[in-house]
């Protein structure tokens, strides 16, 4: 059986995701930066149908979506942190809070990055601190108490919003706005300063400026 | 102590279809709780506060949302009869993908083929959707059902779209037996089990209620 792969690329919130799972694991894995704009053989052959990273490829067996593969790591390697609760309700709750940060936040996420008028963007942001209000809310009822939404440590929820940090601190400086507020906000305020600086996420996140640059030339 | 189980949902949804499926592969006796979208009730507002929308599945008091959230629910809180997720890994990974590419594509393909006002529109919904089944009928391959020799997960998730094939097929202009007979013949393996048919409802009852839709809602015709 090869080596652990993973396909990512740098600035992508989802490529980091298996990578922070792998690391929490301690799982030891060849990482492939990808360049998006001239994808390789190996990206195409394992992801043919969406042609986008993350792949995790185990041996020669490629698994996508950046999601499917955070289950697959906490059911393939069960020694270690659980990224999901045991309790089938705990998980369910846990999958929700996940699904809305895939489908809801990140279009206002979105929005933010690709608005061109003045109303575009006021609509993104109030989008965004809306979202954030809630999961202001949704941490307090997931994380029972703990530091996190999984709660003593990172769970799946933790990953797949905390992937996200990066590109929120780019669009406070960006858009001069603060998004992540001590008055609105303060739980998430601190959940994020502990998410970036845990062990298995800190060598991964990308930093905000460097994003911008990125955002410059891909966006803007 | 008895469960008791309650489902928010709309009859035509096929969203709620998936969990209808799977509480009917299991067996488990629930109540059902038909909902008008447009005059929700205080229960459903207060069960699924963030979306608003059915399926929710209310269990001992507990709501949970989203319809494949709910049926891998249903699949955790009741493992048997019926197990819809293999229990190999690589295979529930497999399961999964194949789950989320139905729920990205086939209800928005399907919705742009009926609710576009511009044939172009519809052209490119049509060749999405043409992509989409092409991808599905490959997964399927020669296997009796997307879980093997028992439905699955994507069994679950895909088949209600079959209650709004008739949907597709007219504003569409073409007939998914013709395009895709694989698809059909698994349909038509699925409506074999009792519990299958017990589940979904008539698809010519779902036609009527779209074209009624289209004329009212969207100024269609």
């Amino acid at each position: 059986m090869g080596k652990l792969k993973v396909i990512g690329m740098w600035a992508s919130p989802f490529a980091i995701r298996p990578r922070i799972a792998l690391t929490l694991k301690s799982i030891d894995y060849e990482y492939f930066e990808e360049n998006l704009r001239a994808k390789s053989d190996l990206l195409l052959k394992s992801n043919p149908v969406h042609k986008k990273v993350p792949v995790l490829l185990d041996g020669d067996r490629p698994i996508c979506e950046s999601l499917v593969i955070l289950q697959y790591i906490d059911e393939q390697w069960t020694s270690g942190p659980s990224i999901l609760p045991s309790d089938p309700y705990d998980r369910a709750i846990a999958r929700f809070w996940a699904a809305y940060v895939e489908d809801k936040f990140f279009s206002a996420l979105s929005g933010m990055l690709k608005a061109q008028s003045e109303e575009a963007k006021a609509e993104a942001l109030g989008q965004t601190k809306e979202g954030l209000e809630l999961l202001e809310k949704a941490l307090k009822d997931c994380g029972k108490g703990g530091a996190f939404y999984g709660g003593e440590g990172i769970g799946y929820v933790d990953i797949t919003f905390g992937s996200y940090l990066g590109w929120v601190r780019a669009l406070e400086i960006m858009g001069e706005v603060k998004l992540l507020d001590e008055e609105k906000t303060p739980g998430l305020v601190g959940w994020a300063e502990r998410f970036c600086s845990h062990e298995a996420v800190k060598n991964v996140m990308p930093e905000a400026e460097k994003l911008i640059e990125y955002a410059k030339k891909v966006f803007l | 102590m008895a469960d008791e189980v309650t489902l928010l949902d709309f009859w035509a949804s096929p969203f709620g279809m998936r969990v209808r499926l799977a509480l009917s592969l299991k067996g488990i006796s629930y109540s059902y709780q038909e909902q008008d979208l447009r005059n929700k009730t205080p229960l459903l507002l207060k069960s699924n506060p963030v979306h608003k929308k059915i399926p929710v599945l209310i269990h001992n008091g507990n709501p949970i949302s989203e319809s494949l959230i709910i049926v891998q629910y249903i699949d955790e809180a009741w493992p048997t009869p019926s197990p819809l997720l293999p229990t190999d890994p690589y295979d529930r990974a497999r399961a999964r993908f194949w789950a989320d590419l139905v729920d990205k594509k086939v209800y928005d393909c399907g919705r742009r083929l009926w609710a576009s006002k511009s044939e172009g529109d519809r052209d490119i919904a049509k060749a999405e959707f043409f992509e989409c089944f092409k991808l599905l009928e490959s997964e399927l391959g020669e296997r009796r059902f997307f879980g093997g020799e028992e439905l699955g997960l994507v069994d679950v998730g895909f088949l209600p779209f079959w209650t709004w094939f008739r949907v597709y097929e007219e504003f569409g202009g073409f007939r998914v037996g013709d395009e895709f007979p694989k698809v059909m013949e698994w349909v038509e393996r699925c409506l074999e089990v009792e519990k299958v048919r017990e589940a979904l409802v008539d698809p010519g009852k779902v036609y009527e209620f779209v074209v009624q839709m289209r004329r009212k809602v969207f100024g269609l015709d």
